[in-house]
């Protein structure tokens, strides 16, 4: 890969400043999901990767609506693959405005899942016509051109980040997993 | 609507999201109401179930109480416990021996309760040693390792120690496949020709627990990872989960991960058995050991077995049947009807359930998708009761409760899922903090799940408790199932790793336990059963110290005529026959641990004095208010000197 991806840290530190926790009821607190854990040191996990970019606020946006924001956070290995802003706003018009309806969540699932390999892939294990067994069952095919440029089911990455719980690759185009038989 | 708009709207929405995030953190709305009643064991009163937990890569056994997370005990199993002298004093040695000599570790993974009938019986607690292929025996009237049994051509000891509905057996199936046979010194690169799996089956005798391997079963050459007995109308067949279909022998990681389907392989063991009393098994020489603790002498012994009796399922297709599951699947369920195998496919985003009796018929009629270097692998479709879509992610382990209902463990999600057996449905879930592995319901893998909670074990615990540096605490956490709903009740730290975890109810052994070993019954070649019978006897370098405890002094207590080199046995007997007063000793400089001594017990410590002095010893256990008076000394004079073997507890020489 040519470059790294720069990950501004911003909006994690504004998160920073959390006040301590009041305990005044008797009662247990369950907590947040794993993503909530408080941890400025670690190595950014996958999840952190994608909040701390600035081009992919839809795909937030999307694992939120999603619920698999904890999930991620998890001790994985993943591999995801990040469609970036640019990537979704080349969907149809409304496309993601649906999918992110609390109705829609299935489908936005599947298609999250499909951007998910559980399993840590690193650039150099990427060999030309490799597939993957995603999240959903549903196989994406990775091609590595002559000059070395990587891409996934026809989806250029453009970048690559690794992550404390995986990698993160960056696509310039949503995947969308074949149809149900 | 634009595009641009559509954006703005989702930045909006994920910027609403990120704020969200930066809220304080601490207790969330939710609460739980009356979990501490529902956890509080008042002070003095028992606790309603223990809970068997293995420790992982402690080796050892913890115990706790439910529902209050009270730890009781820590059984030495497969690790030297220094606590305890477990692989320290002479007696307990052997149980750690195996071909490859004394391994003072291991890893153990699952526990496994005997069962008669398919229910909790009470008597033995079986664990698995996962590194150095082991099967051990817990007494639960001792709490004591009992027994330890080696298992040959095995890789690794994961699938194992489930047990059949009566325990007439524990399995052993071994996680990594290896060459087996004559030539073992083979390419890694000829996996495929030359790796073998292998399932040992071990008998159980009935009456006293003791061990034995049976057969064998030669397996294709994958990775075995979990199992479980049929019971009820599939008693007679087990069920073992397998990964690595793929044979790969190198990053698993990314190549045993290829296909979309690994396998259950279904072994009718009731076949196998016709198999060997018709003679079929080969006999195979293979070595491992054999080590049994002996109450009444208060000692171990260790013994190598030279021979294995091996049926390779290749030339007996109708022992064993692969059944197609999504995909690297680890738990493989058996429900408490017997009817019905969950798959948890720990890739999977569906979780098969597969019907005993469909598997049945599709034997029957041949119902095949192909098969596997000559198994018979049975249609997906055919087997399948059904398919619970979209459970979570990363199913791992389903346990049962007798209302019908499962619960399954998922990794990656970090929850239970509770569902319907039958309809599929799912009934409801909850978090867990963080990243479960398995979990347990009491009585969850009998045919009379005795249910009442549920409780998950938890790999990564981050922000739950106290900070201890890099490692934190692994954790358990309890939850009620006697409602609709799952409800939190409680968190509370294990020790080492805890993996699987198995629950009885108190009442099944709490009156069971033993509370003193009878002296008159102590038959340690070494004992003195008795402060007359105390002494010291020399055999060239050895010397024996036929040593007494009672509150609160040692006998004998002054030591004369130890040379420096020679190998001194502290053979110490306690003569209490109290509850609860074992008496402890350590020697200064021993290179060794201490010893604790059950009242009626005599263990012995080994010491190499290496320098003239005189040494103190002493009680280690806290047993009486002048427990600290409890000591004695050993004069050391230097090799070859003459000074006389003398001994004695409170002489004074005439002085007043």
């Amino acid at each position: 890969m040519k470059y790294l991806l720069v990950i501004p840290l911003l909006l994690l530190l504004a998160c920073g400043q959390q006040q301590p926790a009041s305990q005044e009821t008797a009662s247990a607190p369950l907590g947040g999901g794993q993503s909530t854990v408080k941890d400025e040191t670690s190595k950014p996990d996958v999840v952190r990767i994608a909040v701390n970019s600035n081009v992919h606020k839809t795909l937030v946006a999307a694992l939120q609506a999603a619920e698999y924001v904890d999930a991620l956070s998890n001790a994985g290995p993943f591999t995801v693959f990040a469609p970036t802003d640019d990537a979704f706003a080349k969907l149809p018009t409304g496309t993601v405005e649906n999918l992110v309806k609390p109705e829609n969540k299935e489908t936005l699932q599947n298609i999250l899942e499909y951007h998910v390999y559980v399993g840590n892939i690193r650039e150099e294990q990427i060999r030309d016509g490799m597939t993957l067994n995603q999240v959903n069952l549903d196989n994406v095919t990775l091609n590595v051109s002559a000059d070395g440029k990587i891409t996934i089911n026809g989806a250029n990455v453009i970048g690559s980040v690794s992550a404390s719980n995986g990698t993160v690759y960056v696509i310039d185009t949503v995947l969308l997993p074949p149809d149900k038989k | 609507m634009k595009i641009s708009r559509i954006i703005l709207l989702v930045s909006i929405a994920s910027l609403l999201i990120v704020l969200n995030s930066c809220k304080p953190k601490g207790p969330v709305g939710v609460t739980t109401g009356d979990a501490a009643s529902k956890v509080y064991v008042a002070p003095g009163q028992y606790d309603e179930f223990y809970n068997f937990v293995s420790g992982g890569f402690n080796g050892q056994m913890a115990v706790y109480g439910l529902p209050s997370g009270r730890l009781f005990r820590n059984i030495p199993v497969f690790s030297e416990d220094p606590m305890s002298g477990w692989g320290y004093s002479e007696e307990t040695k052997p149980m750690l021996m195996t071909s490859h000599g004394y391994i003072p570790w291991d890893d153990l993974h699952h526990p496994a309760l005997s069962t008669t009938k398919g229910e909790h019986d009470g008597r033995w607690l079986f664990g698995n040693a996962n590194n150095t292929p082991r099967v051990a025996r817990i007494d639960l009237t001792t709490f004591r390792t009992a027994e330890i049994i080696e298992i040959p051509n095995s890789g690794g000891n994961h699938s194992s120690p489930f047990i059949t509905e009566n325990t007439e057996y524990v399995v052993a199936g071994t996680r990594f496949s290896i060459p087996l046979g004559d030539n073992r010194d083979v390419p890694i690169s000829s996996y495929k020709e030359n790796f073998k799996g292998s399932i040992s089956f071990i008998k159980v005798n009935p009456e006293t627990g003791r061990m034995n391997i049976e057969f064998q079963l030669r397996t294709p050459g994958f990775n075995y990872d979990l199992s479980r007995a049929g019971k009820g109308p599939s008693h007679g067949w087990f069920f073992f989960s397998c990964y690595n279909t793929e044979q790969a022998y190198t990053l698993l990681e990314v190549n045993a991960s290829r296909n979309d389907k690994d396998f259950i392989m279904a072994v009718n063991w009731k076949k196998a058995e016709e198999y060997l009393a018709q003679g079929k098994g080969k006999k195979e020489k293979v070595k491992y050991a054999h080590n049994v603790y002996d109450e009444r002498t208060h000692s171990a012994t260790s013994k190598m077995i030279e021979e294995v009796t091996v049926l390779d399922v290749m030339e007996f297709p109708d022992i064993v049947y692969f059944i197609p599951c999504p995909k690297s699947p680890h738990g493989c369920d058996v429900d408490p009807s017997g009817e019905f195998i969950v798959g948890s496919g720990k890739l999977a985003a569906v979780m098969p359930v597969f019907s005993f009796g469909k598997i049945q018929t599709a034997i029957t009629n041949k119902d095949y998708e192909g098969d596997f270097d000559g198994i018979p692998v049975i249609r997906y479709e055919s087997a399948l009761h059904g398919e619970v879509k979209k459970p979570g992610l990363g199913p791992l382990h389903t346990e049962f409760d007798a209302k019908g209902n499962a619960y399954t463990s998922f990794f990656v999600s970090s929850e239970i899922v509770k569902w319907n057996v039958k309809t599929l449905e799912i009934l409801d879930r909850v978090p867990t903090y963080y990243s479960i592995g398995h979990l347990c319901v009491p009585g969850g893998p009998t045919a009379k799940p005795h249910g009442k909670y549920v409780i998950a074990y938890n790999k990564i615990t981050k922000d739950r408790y106290l900070p201890t540096g890099p490692e934190l605490t692994q954790s358990a956490q309890l939850y009620s199932i006697e409602g609709d709903k799952m409800q939190l009740l409680l968190d509370f730290p294990t020790i080492g790793e805890p993996h699987y975890a198995e629950a009885l109810p108190a009442s099944l052994i709490k009156d069971k336990s033993v509370k003193i070993y009878p002296i008159e019954h102590n038959e340690h070649p070494y004992a003195a059963k008795g402060e007359k019978m105390a002494r010291v006897e020399r055999k060239g370098n050895d010397v024996h110290v036929y040593m007494t405890a009672i509150r609160s002094h040692l006998t004998p207590d002054n030591i004369e005529g130890i040379r420096v080199g020679d190998n001194v046995y502290f053979h110490v007997t306690n003569l209490e026959q109290d509850w609860d007063v074992p008496h402890g000793f350590a020697i200064k400089g021993a290179t060794n641990a201490e010893i604790l001594i059950m009242p009626g017990e005599t263990q012995t410590l080994l010491w190499k004095p290496l320098t003239p002095g005189v040494v103190p010893f002493y009680c280690t256990d806290f047993c009486s208010a002048l427990h600290q008076e409890m000591q004695g000394y050993a004069r050391v004079s230097p090799a070859g000197s003459n000074t006389p073997l003398k001994f004695s507890t409170g002489d004074t020489g005439g002085q007043k």
